[in-house]
């Protein structure tokens, strides 16, 4: 009567119809059904058409479709605007990962101390999270502003003349990843939090003992056990830095001011071939790509949790 | 001589804890200072003339503060429009996703069915796969079906929630025994009754965090929108305000003005539930 339902002592069999409890099965598929149905129209079926797309010529003004091959990736490979957007995400998710982790240990460490102010400091660091992108990436461009911008008035006060934050491709990516550290910094400081705070307090007592400093203390024992959170945070950040847009485009282009050459990232290359050149099986080779770089990110934070559990 | 010496050194180690205390403090607040800059003066911004804006040097705040910007956004654009169309459009999703990921998460919990395995194998490899990577057929079925410039279409999307129903699944797992849905059955309940009043209950606080993240997630939308949405009667607040933008670059105040009507329900929302969005966050590792 109870084989339908799943017990402790039970192993998942799929594979086994003798076990299926046929009202059941039926319960639950009717109950299902609307939900996969959701399920597959907007996630499995235009990931598999994502793929199938990449390996066609598909403009979306033409009505002939010809199956190519690689070619579309072959192409990819030489096309100096894609390898400059490559280039430019890299360095974009490497400097706002790697910078943004490096601000949010210590402060992390500082705020694990039990102190009345932690609350508030965690609303404060966690705002920037909260807030939407493109409301946040306006007022960002004002305060980057050539003429009127605040950042350039302080820098004056040090006798450090304009900076043009947004129009020289080559700084504007720097300026973006101010930004992105800005927005992401309260969301690896409230994990490395919870990682620092699930630590021990008799670790921290027995080093104490031993006579080693809090300078010791930190890389001896907070560090290699926040390793699992570190990892964690560096491989989801890294992966959700590579899909950057919004600021992008409402930083960099679009407006009057805009410059005329944007910082090309990855996504900003697929929008372009895709919904301004119409070149639908071009973009699509792109977004593959895209998703094989997100895979390779995943595969390698499943390979260390694993390596670490052993 | 000796005690002396010692007692000089105790308060030698407290003014230096003192002394380090005061040093971190130092530290997160200038930290806390860089987190909520630039949103301080953004309404500031958005409350001064456009006179007192291109006043050099800058003055951090409004000396005769208006309302002007406030006002003015919703005569050059129709921003009570967008706003709705945000409004709604979260709402569905929220509605949508708490919905979804409560009958496939206890389903997924509680059941064995031939299929299990796979299906939410499936719901979590393809969690993975970042949204970017698939607007493009996405965007030609909704071309395919003529809901390109339609509510429903902008939507669509965000009905569905992959990281929702593997939350709710454990949470439905770890937290309702499997023993109260047997006495149930013994009571000759229905499967459906079972889902709805004792599982649905139970819920309560996985749903809300589920929730609270679809809504933010449907609030924030920005790139799909902008592919569907092209009249302006669709636009929401983060397409509109960009739309905005590309018309009134320089006039920083009004778009200083119209980020904040767009902030400030993400802002009412974190400040009433900082606690519960804070701790889903890092129990889940959900990015916000």
């Amino acid at each position: 009567m109870s084989a339908g339902y799943s017990s402790a002592g039970q192993r998942a069999r799929w594979w086994l119809p003798a076990a299926v409890d046929w009202r059941i099965t039926l319960f639950c598929y009717m109950t299902l059904a609307p939900v996969l149905a959701l399920f597959a129209y907007v996630r499995v079926y235009p990931i598999a058409w994502s793929v199938v797309l990449s390996f066609y010529r598909w403009n979306l003004i033409r009505p002939q479709k010809p199956f190519i091959g690689f070619t579309n990736y072959l192409n990819l490979l030489a096309d100096d605007n894609f390898l400059l957007a490559l280039k430019n995400t890299a360095i974009y998710s490497l400097a706002t990962v790697g910078l943004s982790t490096v601000l949010a240990l210590p402060l992390a460490v500082f705020l694990a101390r039990k102190s009345r102010l932690s609350a508030f400091y965690q609303t404060v660091y966690f705002l920037p999270v909260i807030t939407p992108m493109v409301p946040m990436a306006i007022a960002w461009k004002w305060i980057y502003d050539y003429n009127y911008g605040i950042l350039n008035y302080a820098l004056s006060l040090f006798g450090i003349g304009a900076v043009p934050w947004l129009t020289d491709p080559r700084i504007a990516l720097w300026a973006l990843i101010i930004m992105g550290v800005w927005k992401v910094l309260g969301y690896n400081l409230i994990l490395f939090l919870v990682g620092i705070r699930n630590i021990p307090e008799s670790y921290m007592e027995a080093a104490s003992l031993d006579g080693a400093s809090a300078w010791q203390r930190f890389w001896r024992v907070t560090l290699p056990l926040l390793k699992p959170i570190l990892l964690y945070v560096l491989v989801t950040a890294t992966i959700n830095s590579f899909n950057v847009f919004t600021q992008v485009y409402v930083m960099t282009l679009g407006s009057q001011a805009a410059p005329g050459q944007a910082v090309r990232v990855l996504v900003f290359d697929i929008y372009q071939n895709g919904f301004q050149y119409l070149k639908m099986g071009y973009a699509s080779a792109e977004a593959v790509i895209l998703t094989l770089i997100v895979l390779g990110f995943t595969l390698i934070q499943f390979r260390f949790a694993r390596a670490q559990e052993e | 001589m000796r005690p002396r010496h010692r007692k000089s050194g105790r308060l030698a180690r407290k003014i230096g804890e003192t002394l380090g205390r005061i040093a971190i403090h130092a530290v997160l607040m200038l930290g806390a200072v860089f987190m909520v800059l630039p949103m301080i003066w953004m309404v500031a911004t958005s409350f001064k003339s456009a006179a007192e804006i291109a006043v050099w040097p800058p003055q951090f705040l409004p000396a005769a503060p208006t309302f002007a910007n406030f006002t003015g956004i919703f005569e050059v654009a129709p921003f009570a429009r967008f706003f709705l169309n945000s409004v709604g459009m979260s709402l569905v999703a929220t509605v949508s996703v708490a919905v979804t990921s409560l009958l496939a998460g206890a389903i997924f919990a509680k059941y064995r069915f031939p299929g299990r395995t796979v299906l939410f194998g499936l719901v979590i490899a393809t969690a993975i796969v970042p949204f970017e990577s698939y607007m493009i057929p996405l965007y030609l079925q909704m071309n395919a079906v003529k809901w390109i410039n339609t509510y429903q279409g902008m939507v669509l999307p965000y009905l569905f929630m992959s990281f929702g129903i593997f939350l709710m699944r454990q949470h439905v797992s770890s937290a309702i025994p499997t023993d109260y849905l047997e006495a149930a059955r013994i009571d000759r309940a229905s499967e459906w009754w079972i889902l709805l009043r004792i599982i649905t209950p139970l819920s309560t606080t996985a749903l809300s965090a589920i929730g609270i993240f679809a809504f933010i997630q449907a609030w924030s939308a920005f790139l799909w929108p902008l592919l569907i949405a092209n009249d302006q009667l669709l636009f929401n607040m983060e397409v509109g305000l960009t739309a905005f933008q590309f018309k009134f670059s320089s006039d920083y105040g009004k778009l200083m003005a119209g980020s904040v009507v767009s902030v400030v329900p993400m802002l009412c929302i974190f400040l009433v539930l900082r606690r519960r969005i804070i701790d889903s966050v890092a129990l889940t590792g959900l990015k916000g």
